[in-house]
């Protein structure tokens, strides 16, 4: 056999050992993309201000997405985050009113954190499934905003808050994209390049082997839903900055598309893996599809038949072994 | 002579390169108790997981009534008559007794729903015929584990099982059930159902078993009526004559000063009064029977089960050892007993893995640095020449050898003073297994403390300077390596016997 047939058959067999599977997300978005690219080139979808709009809107999701990454590599799920948000925006809007802007911006993340800090307790120390008590969260963290503004809306008047949390932009770069880039960037280096991030994913792998590792896995569990409720207050700040009004509904069902763009981005849901920037393109899939859909005229119930069509095929083809 | 119940001849099996089995041979005839024996990894499982349609075979017939079968699936095996009695129960315990006696193969009623109380006559008449009584209407969960075994015995006779593998079927019972346990399987044997018995406790095989079949190393060694053959004959045939070079015990000459004293150690049920010294250079051996303590020990000893009393010092100080990760920063590691479930994250690389306790020192500033990361990782790689093609891979795709050697190097990184090793060698490779003796005894080298603890005597007197025997929670005895003559003289103080 001479040296060039040789080769051939090796480059075949790497191109066959190469895994799709593990970059289906950025090829999925791609092929989306360039779908709707030829299919809606006349409904300007490549327009800078179609695309710039998808980014806006995909950024909450992007954001609580990112420390949702986090809850499921580590074998965990936050179903609270949605309420968590809406809470969240009311509790700063009514702090803006009453004490000022920087009273806002602290009660906004308190809170999250506070019901993050409650989440985590429950699940690390009680032991009880996080599936279980923040299904009960999610309950009463809406429940807590519908209560204390009467379900109200709650106009925000401080200009800078509004523009700080989602209505300036930063240069012709919308904040809501800066907000969730920053969010992404810091998700990717804390998960991957930290030790927080290492014991994450070990404690989502094999907990015993973690803990037989010397890994307090409990904090772990703790600190991961922390961040994902002081994550989902930020959340909730950035609605009430962007539309200039606390309102309890504000990311209500967030919690799902968090999942599914996390899930999308390649993260186990077993736990053990996960990519934040696989989470933030799952989160943009979800986006564009959103919005191709729109523009191709499709009323609101097909869009939601065909977006759940699509994110079963993609976590399908994702799927291992 | 009656016929046999099954017949195995010529089977062989091997995974990926490794022969586990070679050309065995194995009878059991109608209502005959047969003991199978060897040590761990002589290819009992091997051989039972075949017959129960769990793994296929290489080559080989297996005949059960004298036709012959391909078993081809737990189904299939189970549909030629072959019951097993799992060590670990397969019980439903939410479920009742019958429900769980008839689970998938429910009687129906006329309307083609399941008949529970049907289920629960046939039940109770496959307990009248075992001679015991047992509710079949209570659930499992509210009965004692000796009533478990007793129903999982139900479920395959009521599946009309001829042959019943049970394995290790006392492990979890007291004395007096163990008893009722044999006096129902003399009940099965007038039936004429065929009993394959494996257990390690030799008097429970005098007492229950009709004929032995020894295995060792893969392949058949013996098969002889229990009333023509002594103990000590069983012992030798199990052991065999050893590869002497590597199993050879070798004086190190005397150890240092004591590096770690424990004093009244008491945990859960299991760990009752332990106490011992450990010298640095030292290696001391941890040997008793399943069920005696040992795990529980070293679960205790790295903090992951809370001792109720006594006290651990390493060099005069007390140790917290309060969690895992207390024991680590006193300077203990443990290498656990199942490294697949404990000691590593299968689907993570080679290089996490190795690296996970390791992470404080690999970071620069707030990050991990990669290319300390893979540093250190090649250097503990090369340092025990651990065979690795890509450290990126997952550790998974590893032979159960290298993954071994990769739970050991892993911590080893983190330069303890007093290694724990549970099991060290189970299911690794004969080769392998050397290297690890090798490594075991340069630790000690080095002047660390090692507790190893085995169920394989051979391995234990090539590596041990002393021997504690356990039994009952408590140390048994406690032998100088130059004291013990031989194997079989281990055995016997294991056993309980001298």
């Amino acid at each position: 056999m001479t040296s060039s047939t040789a080769t051939a058959p090796a480059l075949l067999a790497r191109l066959g050992a190469f895994d799709w599977r593990r970059y289906i997300i950025y090829i999925g978005f791609v092929a989306v993309f360039l779908l709707f690219s030829i299919l809606l080139r006349n409904d300007g979808f490549l327009s800078s201000g179609n695309l710039l709009n998808i980014g806006r809107q995909t950024a909450t999701i992007t954001v609580i997405a990112v420390a949702m990454t986090f809850v499921i590599a580590s074998a965990e799920i936050d179903l609270s985050v949605g309420s968590v948000a809406g809470l969240a925006s009311v509790c700063a809007a009514m702090a803006v009113a009453q004490w000022g802007l920087l009273a806002g911006i602290v009660a906004g993340l308190a809170v999250g954190a506070l019901i993050g800090a409650i989440n985590g307790g429950l699940v690390s120390v009680l032991q009880i499934p996080s599936f279980l008590v923040t299904l009960g969260m999610l309950g009463i963290a809406s429940g807590v905003a519908m209560w204390i503004t009467n379900s109200a809306p709650q106009p925000i008047l401080s200009s800078t808050f509004n523009l700080v949390f989602g209505g300036g932009n930063l240069g012709p770069i919308p904040g809501l994209i800066v907000w969730s880039l920053l969010a992404v960037a810091l998700g990717a280096v804390v998960l991957a390049k930290t030790r927080f991030g290492r014991q994450v994913l070990a404690t989502g792998g094999n907990r015993t082997a973690a803990e037989f590792t010397g890994v307090n896995t409990r904090a772990i569990k703790f600190k991961v839903l922390l961040l994902s409720g002081t994550v989902a207050g930020l959340a909730g700040m950035l609605y009430a900055g962007r539309l200039e009004t606390g309102r309890f509904q504000w990311g209500a069902g967030d919690e799902l598309s968090a999942i599914a763009a996390v899930i999308l981005g390649g993260t186990s849901l077993f736990g053990g893996s996960g990519s934040v920037v696989g989470t933030m393109f799952g989160a943009l899939l979800i986006g564009l599809i959103n919005n191709g859909l729109i523009l191709a005229g499709l009323d609101t119930s097909q869009q939601q038949v065909v977006r759940g069509g699509i994110i079963i095929l993609a976590v399908a083809l994702a799927r291992r072994k | 002579m009656t016929g046999f119940a099954v017949e195995m001849r010529g089977i062989s099996k091997a995974f990926d390169t490794v022969t586990v089995l070679s050309e065995v041979d194995f009878a059991v005839r109608h209502g005959e108790v047969h003991a199978l024996a060897g040590e761990n990894g002589a290819g009992k499982s091997t051989l039972m997981k075949i017959l129960q349609g769990i793994y296929e075979l290489d080559s080989g017939t297996i005949e059960v009534d004298g036709r012959p079968v391909r078993l081809g699936s737990p189904q299939a095996a189970r549909a030629a008559g072959i019951g097993m009695v799992f060590q670990e129960f397969s019980l439903v315990p939410t479920l009742t007794v019958a429900q769980n006696i008839f689970l998938g193969s429910e009687p129906r009623g006329r309307t083609g729903l399941i008949d529970d109380r049907a289920a629960e006559r046939r039940s109770a008449e496959v307990f009248a015929d075992m001679g015991v009584s047992v509710d079949p209407g209570r659930t499992v969960a509210s009965l004692s584990t000796a009533y478990w075994q007793l129903t999982e015995i139900a479920k395959a006779l009521a599946q009309d099982a001829r042959v019943l593998i049970m394995d290790e079927p006392t492990a979890s019972l007291a004395k007096h059930e163990a008893d009722a346990l044999f006096e129902l399987i003399d009940r099965l044997k007038v039936r004429g159902i065929a009993v394959i018995y494996i257990s390690h406790r030799m008097e429970e095989v005098y007492r229950i078993a009709d004929r032995i079949t020894v295995l060792r190393d893969g392949r058949w060694v013996l098969t002889e009526s229990l009333a023509e053959i002594t103990p000590p004959q069983i012992v030798e045939a199990i052991v065999g004559r050893r590869l002497e070079a590597q199993l050879t015990y070798t004086d190190r000459g005397d150890a240092g000063e004591t590096l770690l004293e424990a004093t009244g150690l008491r945990a859960g049920g299991r760990v009752r009064d332990v106490s011992f010294r450990l010298r640095a250079g030292e290696i001391l051996g941890l040997a008793g029977l399943m069920g005696s303590g040992r795990t529980e020990l070293a679960r205790c000893l790295f903090g992951i089960d809370r001792l109720d009393a006594g006290e651990v010092r390493l060099r005069g100080t007390r140790v917290d050892l309060s969690s895992p990760g207390a024991a680590i920063a006193a300077g203990l590691a443990l290498i656990p007993e199942d490294r697949r479930e404990q000691g590593l994250v299968l689907d993570h690389s080679v290089r996490d893995n190795l690296l996970l306790p390791l992470l404080g020192r690999l970071r620069r500033g707030p990050v991990l640095s990669d290319a300390a990361g893979r540093r250190l990782s090649q250097e503990l790689l090369e340092r025990f020449s651990v065979k690795v093609a890509d450290p990126a891979r997952p550790v998974r795709l590893l032979s159960g050898g290298n993954q071994q050697k990769v739970v050991i190097a892993k911590w080893l990184g983190t330069d303890p003073d007093v290694l724990i090793m549970d099991e060290p060698t189970a299911g690794v490779d004969i080769g392998t297994k050397s290297e690890i003796l090798d490594m075991i005894r340069g630790l000690a080298d080095a002047g660390k403390g090692v507790l190893v603890i085995s169920s394989e005597l051979p391995e234990l007197l090539a590596v041990s300077d002393r021997v504690l025997v356990l039994r009952d929670g408590t140390v048994h005895r406690e032998l100088h390596r130059r004291d013990i003559p031989s194997e079989e003289a281990l055995q016997l103080a294991v056993q309980g016997v001298s």
